[in-house]
């Protein structure tokens, strides 16, 4: 470097910084099947936008020109055109930029395909994720992933083909999972001779569809991704087209408006403690805003508190908004752990057993109405079963249609009977705190991608047994509890021996091994289950479930004897009878 | 419409947040999780985050460096005098059996090696400890094979990874379940760009490694790589002789295998911009020449995963 260039750098890459931290981040998915240039206008947007390196459009330069090179059609003219471009003569209409995303068609060969890849881009002022979607109708979950954390979508439609099927789809989809903006290009507006009327018609025949969808925003573009038409510059070759470019449209959407004015949701993550004086509830702001001093309330258990403070590695903070990660300090030493969400008290979610929502299905075995599965909303975690589906959607023409059971693929309405209550809104209402994510309990496969409707209209589970939990207390003369023993080698020797000497002193007491069903039962029932299990997750979700039941919870210390337990579980259970 | 576009968080403070809470997800959700540290910038950005994650409290998780025992020296002070000063659990691996072989860069062949001195140590690490999740420093615009990696990696029992069983990610809402002996690779940075993470550098001001800022090193120019001469150890093909030029390194791996390049950025703020600069060149369209300094070529070498 000269020393010119020297003299220039600080303010130089202060304004580049400067721009840099302006920058508000855009998620975007683009959809559309491989035929449709998908990969040539995403190869387009990241090269006008500086968004590739040097050794990448090198590559791509020498691969156009012996493409060229190769086709024995090619008039010399061309030839001569693309071999110029080799030399990096810079004509960049002889790129094939289809081949900048070029490293998935190798990976589909060797069969990793159908993925979702992620890209990035910078312009003057938005930073875009985007998501790289294969639109083929087999690979719905492929879209739906991408589309779930997308705040903008585009769609591509073949100016020669029209809107399709498939185009119809793609545009449900996003609208199912929540996109408030939705960009229709059509692409390869040169093969139609930049046809006016062939836009038009296919504008009108998809906005009214897009309408009827509920977007917030649908944008058309005619473009030539391969000739870069109103992509980030607006073509001489559409003047009858006034939109502007698709890049001025990226640039101009609002950014995260929904989560900033939804109400105040806090899903506790994690809890800190490092020391006894400081007891910290890390977490991500889901959605609205919080101050010091605001009354909240902790979810299931409502307790009230006030936000005592906001505190981060970079100092305290007087309000924090969506998306934050922070961590809340409370003015009362209520009980709080993960899983449990903080919201202003005149604002409460939903609190959902039974619940409807819609599902996309991703596993490769169909749903079972008879299988466990977990799902996992927010931070929370909970057993559940899907217990009916209410009906598919049909891809080809969107209609509903009855149906025992989802496939791979496959989208319906389903209902859902949660173990513990989901903390939640209507997904239509709340990205964040709406969505959910289906686990299989056997296999810890990711089966499905959940968006809650709302609570099922259901009656059938209110009488569960005539005889109250309080009258079996009192009878058998005692609380029952779940007692978690210590994650030892002799762990089950142990429980033995407890139970024995319990037994002894006349008390009602089991021991189970791990199952977190049963042991809540017989703690329903009077008894003192005594729980012994090594699996961090079972251990977590039996401490959970036992405190959102209301049941007694004890665990135990390695530190102590058997029978200094004994001691203290006896004595405990004859001061209360 | 337009005073939206003024949010209240730019993206570098998205970003940020996005990553701490990964990391809070992952030490919720896992028993024993690790951080792997290779003294890197991406590894230096990733233990800031953590440290910005779990305040006031100290790291849930000890650091785990994978030591080929090639590493520049410059690495090694670094390394030892942060850890130091942060009072930072530490465990350092080398394959042992692979040491005593006398396996190394040049005889065994960069593939090899790596897999002997990279891959099999950090599987002997994580089965040896017991960890079932392992937070890594990579960025999905690395290379276009990562960009489709999840967040959160799932392996199977022999540490490895199974394309058919990558689990799908929606939302923020990651799939953190693990049967005994499986485990999770988690990559907290994987929506950072370069670019984020030298800008994070600058801003937070996170201490690097000097061998990312130029100065005049010993080097000799080995089929346009211009390789540092860190020890004597380096075996030197006839008619090879160390020069003194003015080099630094865009990324860090064992001397031997990594390529410096022709530089005057001695600081964050001239490395930004050196950065900048050669992307913008990029559009000029003077490219030809310049592609077979293989960056990616050497990222690709150099990781772990």
């Amino acid at each position: 470097m000269d020393t010119a260039l020297q003299a220039a750098l600080p303010s130089d890459v202060q304004q580049l910084l400067d721009e840099h931290s302006n920058r508000a981040l855009l998620r975007l998915a683009v959809v559309g099947s491989v035929d449709d240039g998908k990969s040539t206008l995403i190869g387009r947007l990241l090269y006008e936008c500086d968004g590739l390196f040097e050794d990448q459009i090198s590559a791509v330069r020498r691969a156009s020109a012996k493409r060229a090179a190769a086709r024995t059609e090619v008039p010399p003219e061309l030839l001569a055109q693309g071999l110029k471009a080799a030399a990096g003569a810079g004509d960049e209409e002889e790129l094939d930029f289809s081949l900048f995303t070029d490293g998935l068609r190798a990976e589909r060969e060797q069969g990793i395909t159908i993925d979702v890849a992620y890209r990035y881009l910078s312009t003057a002022r938005r930073k875009i994720i985007i998501a790289d979607t294969p639109g083929h109708l087999q690979y719905t979950r492929n879209m739906a992933t991408g589309a779930s954390t997308a705040d903008a979508g585009v769609i591509l439609v073949d100016a020669r083909l029209g809107v399709l099927p498939q185009t119809r789809r793609h545009a449900y989809i996003a609208s199912l999972l929540g996109i408030p903006y939705l960009a229709v290009v059509v692409n390869k507006m040169d093969l139609v001779g930049y046809d006016r009327a062939t836009f038009e018609r296919i504008g009108t025949q998809l906005g009214d569809f897009a309408l009827t969808l509920g977007f917030e925003g649908v944008r058309l573009f005619p473009i030539s991704a391969s000739r870069g038409d109103n992509i980030t510059r607006a073509s001489p070759r559409t003047p009858w087209f006034d939109g502007g470019t698709l890049l001025s449209w990226l640039e101009s959407l609002p950014h995260q408006r929904r989560l900033d004015g939804a109400p105040f949701r806090f899903p506790v993550q994690y809890v800190l403690r490092p020391h006894q004086d400081y007891r910290g509830l890390a977490g991500q702001v889901a959605s609205g805003t919080v101050r010091v001093g605001d009354e909240v309330q902790v979810l299931p258990s409502g307790r009230r508190t006030r936000v005592e403070a906001i505190d981060t590695f970079d100092g305290p903070r007087e309000e924090a908004s969506a998306t934050a990660s922070i961590t809340l300090r409370l003015a009362d030493e209520v009980d709080v752990s993960r899983g449990d969400l903080l919201s202003h008290v005149d604002q409460p979610p939903l609190a959902l057993q039974y619940l409807d929502a819609m599902l996309v299905w991703f596993g490769e075995q169909p749903l079972d109405a008879t299988r466990r599965y977990l799902v996992k909303q927010a931070t929370r975690t909970a057993p559940a079963n899907i217990e009916r589906v209410l009906w598919r959607k049909e891809l080809e023409d969107l209609s509903e249609v009855p149906a025992e059971s989802l496939s791979l693929n496959d989208i319906g309405r389903v209902r859902l009977v949660c173990r513990r209550p989901l903390l939640c809104d209507p997904y239509e209402e709340n990205r964040r705190t709406g969505a959910f994510i289906v686990i299989d309990a056997l296999t810890h496969d990711t089966v499905g991608a959940g968006m809650v409707l709302g609570p099922a209209e259901t009656t059938s589970r209110t009488a569960q047994s005539l005889v109250s939990r309080d009258e079996r207390w009192k009878h058998l003369g005692q609380s029952g509890a779940v007692v978690l023993l210590p994650t030892t080698p002799d762990a089950e020797q142990r429980a033995f021996a407890l139970e024995r000497a319990l037994f002894e002193r006349g008390l009602h007491v089991a021991t189970v091994h791990g199952d977190v069903e049963v042991a809540q039962a017989l703690a329903r029932a009077g008894l003192l289950a005594l729980v012994h299990v090594h699996a961090p997750q079972v251990r977590r979700t039996l401490r959970e479930e036992a405190r959102d039941a209301g049941l007694g919870w004890w665990e135990l210390e390695e530190s102590e004897s058997v029978e200094r337990w004994t001691e203290r579980l006896a004595s405990t259970r004859e001061n209360k009878s | 419409m337009t005073d939206t576009i003024h949010a209240r968080s730019t993206h570098l403070q998205e970003l940020e947040a996005e990553s701490i809470h990964i990391l809070r997800e992952t030490v919720a959700e896992f028993a024993n999780p690790v951080m792997l540290y290779s003294i890197g910038k991406d590894s230096q950005v990733l233990l800031h985050l953590a440290r910005k994650a779990f305040h006031p409290a100290p790291l849930p998780f000890p650091l785990l460096h994978v030591d080929t025992t090639w590493k520049f020296r410059d690495m090694y002070t670094f390394r030892d005098t942060f850890v130091a000063r942060h009072g930072l659990r530490l465990i350092v691996h080398q394959n042992r059996k692979a040491l005593a072989e006398g396996i190394n860069p040049f005889d065994h062949g960069s593939q090899k090696y790596t897999h002997a001195m990279k891959t099999q140590a950090l599987l002997e690490a994580l089965t040896l400890h017991g960890f079932d999740a392992a937070f890594g420093g990579a960025r999905r615009d690395e290379e276009k094979s990562r960009a489709k990696e999840r967040v959160f990696s799932f392996r199977d029992k022999h540490g490895q990874w199974d394309p058919r069983r990558q689990r799908p990610e929606l939302w923020n809402l990651y799939n953190g379940r693990v049967d005994a002996g499986e485990s999770m690779r988690v990559f907290p940075l994987s929506n950072w760009t370069e670019l984020d993470v030298w800008h994070y550098v600058l801003r937070e001001r996170i201490p690097v490694v000097p061998l990312y800022f130029a100065a005049e090193r010993p080097v000799i120019d080995r089929n346009g790589s211009l390789l540092m001469v860190d020890d004597e150890r380096m075996r030197l093909r006839p008619g090879e002789r160390p020069t003194l030029r003015r080099v630094r390194f865009r990324t860090l791996g064992c001397y031997p295998l990594s390529g410096a390049i022709e530089s005057s950025a001695t600081t964050v703020e001239a490395v930004i911009h050196e950065m900048v600069h050669a992307r913008q060149s990029e559009r000029q369209g003077r490219l030809i020449d310049h592609d077979e300094e293989g960056s990616m070529e050497l990222k690709k070498r150099e990781g772990y995963f």
